[in-house]
């Protein structure tokens, strides 16, 4: 296991993707990385999913829009960090809208565009199709990779409890559109339903029994109108899974170091690997690492059933205080060793080769520009 | 207090990571506890209530997690549909589940997924059960997905409702929304941890909730609270003491205290936050569990904790 910097890690890299289960700080790692990158005379965007208020208010990324605004370098250095030449982009995704863009985009016609915005099916579900969120984040990066305009992209991926399902994203649209039975369900019969074999029929008039004619017709409608956009899915799906297998595309894994994110992490791994994606290296946000620092882990208990007597000789605390100073320092030491054998298992499997930072637990949530820039102290050698 | 027990579905949501599993399995115990038939529900493809008392759960099957009324199923999309059809349709039915054609319909449409495991947990309490010789639960307890998408899910069977209008998926769709609806019979509890990103979005919410069912979530249970150890002027006597410790030991001892003062510190800033934004509706506290496992032993007492809510 190799200790770098992420400014190693992201060097000569064009489309950075930040992955990672739900809770383990990626929307700030994001930030934290795009910034730092920034900083070295890069023009970053970063496109962000769902920032906590206060760091999306810090960032200026209050006011609506689908597309990434320049952050005043400003409040970086008013935060302590030059982005001298560099240049700052972000942007929270707006899922519903991106998706109706791509819509536009991929209607051979006006008419095709107007009659799917406004179908009832599309209306009411299009949040459900394919997993929005997971589909528009990469249909977007696609995007802003086009304009070719960034040095960097960064995107932070959505928070959803399992952190590859947007790997599956272009697929599962693909597969979606590519229903080719299911067009000729609906389109009602004939020749396309004898090929589909036994059932098949008689599936047609079943369906009608259980879900309705109404339902029938309206479904009908949706899947004919988007079946005309099927080969411009099915080419934008594939340009997406390019794009995430380039040379110059980096997977970059955020974890903390509870047990089931570090699990979902080896697994988010392993699904890379077999997919022929990079990962450029781990980070591993909130590690206790008070006691590690110190190689505290390591002493026996007799030397922490000792301590109440040491603060109260050496640091003068009553005994009282004495006694609930080291009952905090040993529910650490407990959570620094848990952390520790949770890292190692996690360096293990990731092989000698990847890097792996350690970020040590920050006092307080990073909500604001000054903790963006303590975070990338931890992530850039040379802001330390 | 929000009278559980008298409910038969309880919605556990919350951002992703803040430990709806663990609220919902320690809910699902306490309620067994009070002699109620009790199944919690997982809807992510996940069985961490039947991992973490070691039994296992194959997709979709109810089992029974100990000697009392505690189960355990994790929902499954296609043995719901299974037995939707079998129920509407009988042997035609089972003929149409066995169809490629269809299930490619059904894949393909959007918020079908979320249609059939909704129905599936409405099935669970329902009584007679659809599924053949089982019994209808007293309480269904949904380990639900992260609450974006889980008011999203919950509005499905109204969504369908009103697209069919008429026909077999209008009425069965009109029924779980009218149960859904009811707070005399479904209750949503909401789970956050003490930081600003999962108070703005359990705050939120209750706007959301009431939009899509017109009632509130009926509890909020703070998970991962830090002790507050040190008072302020002991926190002062660690700062000055800090700068005259020396050895590292004692040094990293007084460290610690104050990093978790100060972390406990911004904790009870978002727990007050989350107090004025949540007022009216009862907030449990867990502590924040410094032992590495969690256990059936270490969720009884995490049960202890929230008998109240029953």
């Amino acid at each position: 296991m190799r200790r770098a910097d992420v400014a190693t890690l992201l060097a000569g890299t064009r489309v950075c993707v930040i992955g990672g289960s739900g809770g383990v700080g990626k929307t700030t790692t994001s930030a934290a990385i795009a910034a730092g990158m920034a900083a070295r005379g890069l023009k970053v965007a970063v496109v962000t999913i769902d920032p906590a208020q206060r760091l999306a208010t810090a960032l200026g990324l209050g006011e609506l829009g689908n597309a990434p605004r320049r952050i005043d370098p400003e409040r970086f250095a008013a935060a302590g960090l030059q982005l001298g030449d560099g240049e700052l982009w972000a942007m929270t995704l707006d899922p519903k809208r991106t998706f109706d863009e791509l819509i536009a985009r991929l209607s051979p016609d006006a008419d095709t565009r107007e009659r799917i915005l406004a179908n009832r099916v599309y209306g009411e579900l299009s949040d459900a199709i394919a997993g929005s969120q997971e589909f528009t984040a990469v249909a977007k990066l696609y995007d802003l990779a086009q304009e070719g305009d960034w040095d960097l992209l960064v995107l932070d991926t959505p928070p959803s409890r399992n952190a590859l399902d947007f790997l599956d994203a272009p697929d599962r649209l693909a597969a979606f559109f590519e229903g080719r039975a299911l067009q000729a369900l609906l389109r009602g019969g004939g020749a396309g339903l004898r090929l589909l074999g036994r059932g098949a029929g008689l599936a047609l008039g079943l369906l009608r029994r259980v879900t309705g004619a109404e339902l029938l017709s309206d479904l009908s409608d949706f899947f004919r109108l988007l079946g005309g956009l099927l080969g411009g899915f099915r080419e934008r799906a594939e340009q997406v899974e390019a794009l995430l297998r380039a040379p110059d595309t980096t997977f970059l894994l955020v974890t903390s170091p509870e047990r089931e994110p570090i699990e979902e992490a080896i697994f988010f791994q392993r699904r890379l690997r077999a997919a022929g994606m990079t990962l450029g290296g781990a980070i591993v946000n909130r590690v206790h690492a008070e006691a590690m620092a110190i190689g505290a882990a390591d002493e026996d208990d007799a030397s922490l059933a000792d301590l109440p007597a040491r603060l109260e000789r050496e640091a003068g605390l009553s005994p009282a205080l004495a006694k609930t100073v080291a009952a905090a320092f040993a529910d650490e030491h407990a959570l620094a060793r848990r952390d520790a054998a949770n890292v190692a298992r996690l360096a293990q499997r990731l092989g000698a080769d990847l890097a792996l930072l350690r970020v040590p637990l920050l006092d307080g949530d990073v909500h604001d520009l000054d903790g963006l820039v303590r975070l990338g102290a931890q992530l850039f050698a040379d802001q330390a | 207090m929000p009278r559980l027990a008298d409910k038969r579905l309880v919605f556990v949501t919350g951002k992703g990571g803040v430990g709806k599993s663990t609220v919902a399995i320690a809910l699902g115990i306490a309620a067994a506890r009070r002699g109620l038939r009790t199944v919690v529900a997982e809807l992510s493809g996940q069985a961490r209530a039947a991992e973490t008392f070691g039994i296992a759960s194959p997709s979709g099957e109810e089992v029974r997690l100990d000697g009392g009324g505690l189960h355990a199923i994790s929902v499954d999309m296609e043995r719901a549909m299974e037995e939707y059809l079998h129920e509407r349709a009988g042997r035609v039915g089972d003929l149409l589940a066995a169809s490629r054609a269809f299930h490619t319909f059904a894949h393909a449409t959007p918020g079908m997924r979320e249609l059939l495991t909704i129905g599936k947990v409405w099935e669970l309490a329902d009584d007679p059960r659809r599924v053949p010789r089982a019994r209808p639960y007293d309480l269904v307890i949904v380990d639900a997905p992260a609450s974006g998408h889980a008011v999203g899910a919950l509005s499905t069977p109204a969504t369908f409702a009103e697209i069919a209008r008429v026909g077999p998926i209008a009425n069965q769709g009109r029924t779980i929304d009218a149960t859904l609806r009811d707070p005399a019979q479904t209750a949503v509890v909401a789970v956050a941890l003490p930081e600003e990103l999962s108070v703005t979005e359990t705050i939120s919410l209750r706007a959301r909730l009431w939009d899509a069912l017109g009632h509130e979530p009926v509890a909020v249970v703070v998970n991962a609270c830090l002790p507050e150890r040190l008072g302020p002027r002991q926190a002062r006597t660690v700062e000055e003491a800090l700068e005259r410790a020396r050895s590292p030991l004692v040094r990293a001892a007084l460290r610690a205290a104050r990093s978790e003062h100060v972390r406990a510190g911004a904790q009870r800033e978002q727990i007050a936050r989350l107090a004025e934004g949540l007022a009216g509706i009862p907030r449990i506290e867990l502590p924040y569990r410094f032992s590495a496992r969690l256990d059936p032993a270490a969720l009884g007492a995490l049960a202890d904790r929230l008998e109240e809510l029953l």
